[in-house]
């Protein structure tokens, strides 16, 4: 970012408050457009979370509620026996409601009006299908998979981050259980040292899984927990540390800047964080973009957890963050036990979308 | 970052602008950006569709005036209709007479409900109360712990016991009784609103305490879905007012609307920041221009009332105004905003403002910076910047531990703004005696006059 805005600014911002009306100041400087680099793909050992038959099963039930809003309206469109303008209305309206945003309903929509226009599809259940292999196109080719490197010296470190009460420490919990099935010796670095007893949580779910936990003291810096965590781990020959990081909301300069901090000092030891993973809420609405956006421009965001699918919100949002800026959603929070954090079926999120049962 | 509604509706109005009257084609065009600007703000889409449709019974066959800017006009429209929505009967909070007055909390995981759990008691206590709080969470990890720390950060007891939920509201409420607490306030698990189990839980602890007030706590960010999970609450809990969290964030908050006009209920307090005072009255107006993202002019207003002298702000201003304004007056000024909080976020909140300054970040060391610029100046150099050669910039930039190019930068985007605010100044002066008044017609003319010559730069 150009540095000089900032500085008009405060310098505006002086002038503004004092005189406490807007000033509209046109700029012709644009800002460069925030590049997401790709998450380095250097897996050498890719390990799939769970195993895929029980994940399917969960996945299709949870989604159930997911279907149900889409249902009725795709079935109303396919009860209608030509396509006309309510049609779109409808699937507008059902995108929407998924909260996948206007821009994406509109850029999913309107290719397939000019399809129908020149008779390449002419039939509502062709319209279906054609919208569902638009959206599942658009997802698939990703790599889903937890990005754990056997190659590298020192712990991999995975790293949670997002806004407050995303479900970070729930996720982290899960994770941690996963892994230690796999297998791998878990550290969990307690790196949320803002909220009242976030550490005591924490130190729960490292006893549930079989992890150990390294812990700083509350309000301690949490850049110099991680660190501490990744060393201990490195000289205790633990595979994978698991930081944890406390909630912020995306447009707090100051925390984001701690957040920055925390991923640049984690890597000054010996271990190499090889997966930052945001943690959305599939509540979030339109905001998730700005999240994404900005936590992905602070730490490097290489995935998506997706939690609370299993309400009767639709996560549509994350169809938005992943195609418009290319974080692929890794993980889905289906419940409150350690089994219900599960592999992201795309075709299935897509499937269950324009289901008509 | 999305559009405000005036950047949206400014492309159609160009347009427009000149006929007498709307044409039912141009007020659909302007419809349409409405809708999209309220779906943006994550307004509930069965809700934007009745606020659309009211709003096209006002706007069609208004004239549109010469004099009045026509987008103006219709968002005065929209924003009126926002605030008669979002407002209406405010929460008045009456205390039980018999103590203690209870308050239930209850929402989805995550919402916020421990830490407005705490704000609330904060709340209570500013207002003269006792309160005594409840830990009734005990199906998350800690929860309990979180709201014993924030119970003695605040000073205020907390009572929770292990089992079952239900047994320790009820005990929570026989101590409260028994310690003399004149305000209980039970914090609940978070559920999902379509767990029948956990909601017949929650059902139950309301019936053993039998709430005064049944708060909903409603994340800010939330999206399409928080209708749902609002009639589902107030089924079962008939909720008596919301609490909205996270309003810190840069979510537009429409979620604030849908739930509101869905269940009807008051939005009672929301949550403005993450520290445990941070946590106010609702204000209709404001909302309404936030989810319309035309900034929040009136919390920045009242932000800037609490650190400012009037009398100050008023000579500042005029200084500004005749080109006297002098670096050591920004020093001070700089030295008031901080006061306020952080730059970025007040940076937000001006309404106006393109995008990507909105998005522009001051960090700390950067004002620190500027800050040690200036004072390695001297005193006549403060008041004449122009008289800084290379020398002096030597001198200042060693001084400061920056770069000449530091100093450049800050001399000369200090002498554009002086520029600027003599021009707008000028402008001012022809909106009449208003110049100071945020909503006089001064400053229409000043925004315009700044919008319609871009500094060079």
């Amino acid at each position: 970012m150009n540095s000089s805005y900032p500085l008009i600014f405060l310098i505006l911002a002086a002038v503004v408050v004092v005189f406490g009306f807007g000033v509209v100041l046109q700029s012709r400087r644009k800002k460069p457009t925030p590049v997401i680099k790709a998450a380095p793909k250097k897996v050498v050992a890719p390990e799939p979370v769970v195993e895929a038959a029980p994940v399917v099963e969960v996945v299709v039930e949870k989604k159930r509620s997911f279907k149900n809003v889409l249902a009725g309206a795709v079935s109303s469109v396919l009860g209608r026996g030509e396509i006309n303008d309510t049609s779109w209305d409808d699937l507008e309206e059902a995108l929407l409601r998924a909260d996948v945003g206007v821009k994406v309903a509109q850029a999913l929509l309107e290719p397939l009006r000019a399809r129908v226009k020149a008779k390449e599809i002419s039939t509502p259940a062709e319209l279906i299908t054609a919208l569902q292999n638009d959206m599942a196109s658009r997802l698939v080719g990703t790599n889903r998979e937890l990005n754990f490197d056997t190659s590298i010296d020192g712990p991999n470190i995975w790293l949670m981050v997002g806004v407050n009460g995303a479900g970070k420490t729930t996720s982290l919990g899960k994770i941690s259980a996963q892994q230690v099935a796999l297998g791998r010796k878990v550290l969990m670095a307690a790196g949320d040292t803002f909220r009242a007893a976030a550490g005591e949580q924490l130190q729960t779910w490292a006893e549930r899984s079989g992890a150990e936990i390294i812990r700083g003291a509350e309000g301690s810096d949490p850049s110099s927990v991680i660190f501490d965590a990744v060393q201990a781990a490195n000289a205790r020959k633990f595979d994978l540390v698991l930081a944890d990081t406390a909630g912020r909301l995306q447009n707090n300069t100051n925390l984001m800047e701690e957040l920055r901090k925390v991923r640049r000092v984690a890597e000054k030891g010996a271990g190499t964080v090889t997966e930052t993973l945001l943690v959305i809420d599939a509540t979030t609405g339109q905001n998730g973009l700005s999240q994404a956006r900005l936590f992905a421009d602070a730490t490097q965001v290489t995935g998506v957890v997706l939690t609370k699918l299993d309400g009767s919100s639709k996560g549509g949002i994350v169809f938005a963050i992943e195609t418009e800026l290319g974080i692929p959603v890794k993980l889905v929070g289906l419940g409150e036990t350690m089994e219900d954090l599960v592999a992201f079926n795309p075709t299935e999120f897509v499937e269950a979308l324009c289901s008509t049962t | 970052m999305f559009d405000n509604l005036s950047d949206r509706l400014g492309g159609v109005f160009k347009r427009i602008r000149g006929k007498g009257r709307l044409t039912e084609a141009d007020v659909n065009e302007m419809l349409a950006e409405i809708r999209t600007a309220l779906l943006e703000a994550d307004v509930n889409i069965g809700v934007v569709r009745d606020v659309v449709e009211r709003i096209r019974v006002q706007a069609v066959g208004s004239k549109v005036s010469e004099a009045l800017d026509p987008g103006q006009q219709i968002i005065k429209i929209v924003n009126a209709e926002l605030v008669a929505m979002l407002g209406g009967e405010t929460l008045k909070i009456s205390y039980a007479s018999q103590p203690p007055t209870v308050v239930l909390m209850a929402g989805l995981q995550g919402s916020g409900k421990t830490t407005s759990a705490a704000k609330l008691a904060s709340w209570f206590k500013a207002q003269g109360r006792n309160p005594l709080l409840v830990g009734a969470d005990l199906q998350r990890p800690a929860a309990v712990e979180q709201l014993k720390v924030l119970g003695a950060q605040l000073n205020v007891p907390v009572f929770s016991a292990p089992g079952d939920p239900v047994q320790t509201a009820a005990a929570g409420l026989a101590e409260a009784k028994r310690l003399g607490r004149d305000v209980l306030i039970v914090d609940t698990a978070g559920r999902l609103a379509i767990d029948t189990e956990m909601m017949q839980q929650v059902s139950d602890i309301s019936a053993a305490v039998k709430p005064d007030y049944t708060f909903l706590v409603v994340d800010a960010m939330t999206g399409q879905d928080a209708v749902n999970v609002a009639k589902a609450f107030d089924e079962t809990l008939a909720i008596s007012g919301v609490i909205l969290s996270k309003l810190d964030g840069d979510a537009r908050g429409g979620a604030a609307l849908s739930v509101k006009e869905v269940i009807g209920k008051p939005i009672a307090f929301a949550a403005t920041g993450e520290k445990l005072d941070a946590f106010e009255q609702f204000h209709p107006d404001r909302m309404a221009s936030r989810i319309l993202g035309m900034g929040d002019m009136l919390t920045l207003i009242e932000q800037a009332e609490k650190v400012y002298e009037k009398d100050e702000a008023e000579k500042a201003a005029a200084k500004l105004m005749e080109g006297e304004f002098t670096l050591d007056d920004f020093l001070d000024q700089l030295q008031q905003l901080k006061k306020m909080g952080n730059l970025s976020s007040m940076m937000g909140m001006l309404p106006g403002m393109p995008k990507e300054m909105k998005n522009a970040q001051i960090s700390d060391d950067m004002v620190k910076s500027t800050e040690a610029i200036i004072r390695s100046m001297t005193p006549e150099e403060r008041r004449k910047p122009e008289i800084i050669n290379g020398s002096r910039r030597q001198r200042i930039a060693t001084g400061s531990g920056t770069q000449i190019a530091d100093v450049n930068k800050l001399v000369k985007q200090f002498s554009e703004m002086q520029k600027m605010m003599k021009r707008m100044g000028g402008g001012g002066k022809k909106g009449g005696k208003g110049g100071l008044n945020p909503f006089g017609g001064g400053g229409m003319d000043l925004a315009a006059a700044l919008g319609s010559r871009p500094p060079s730069r």
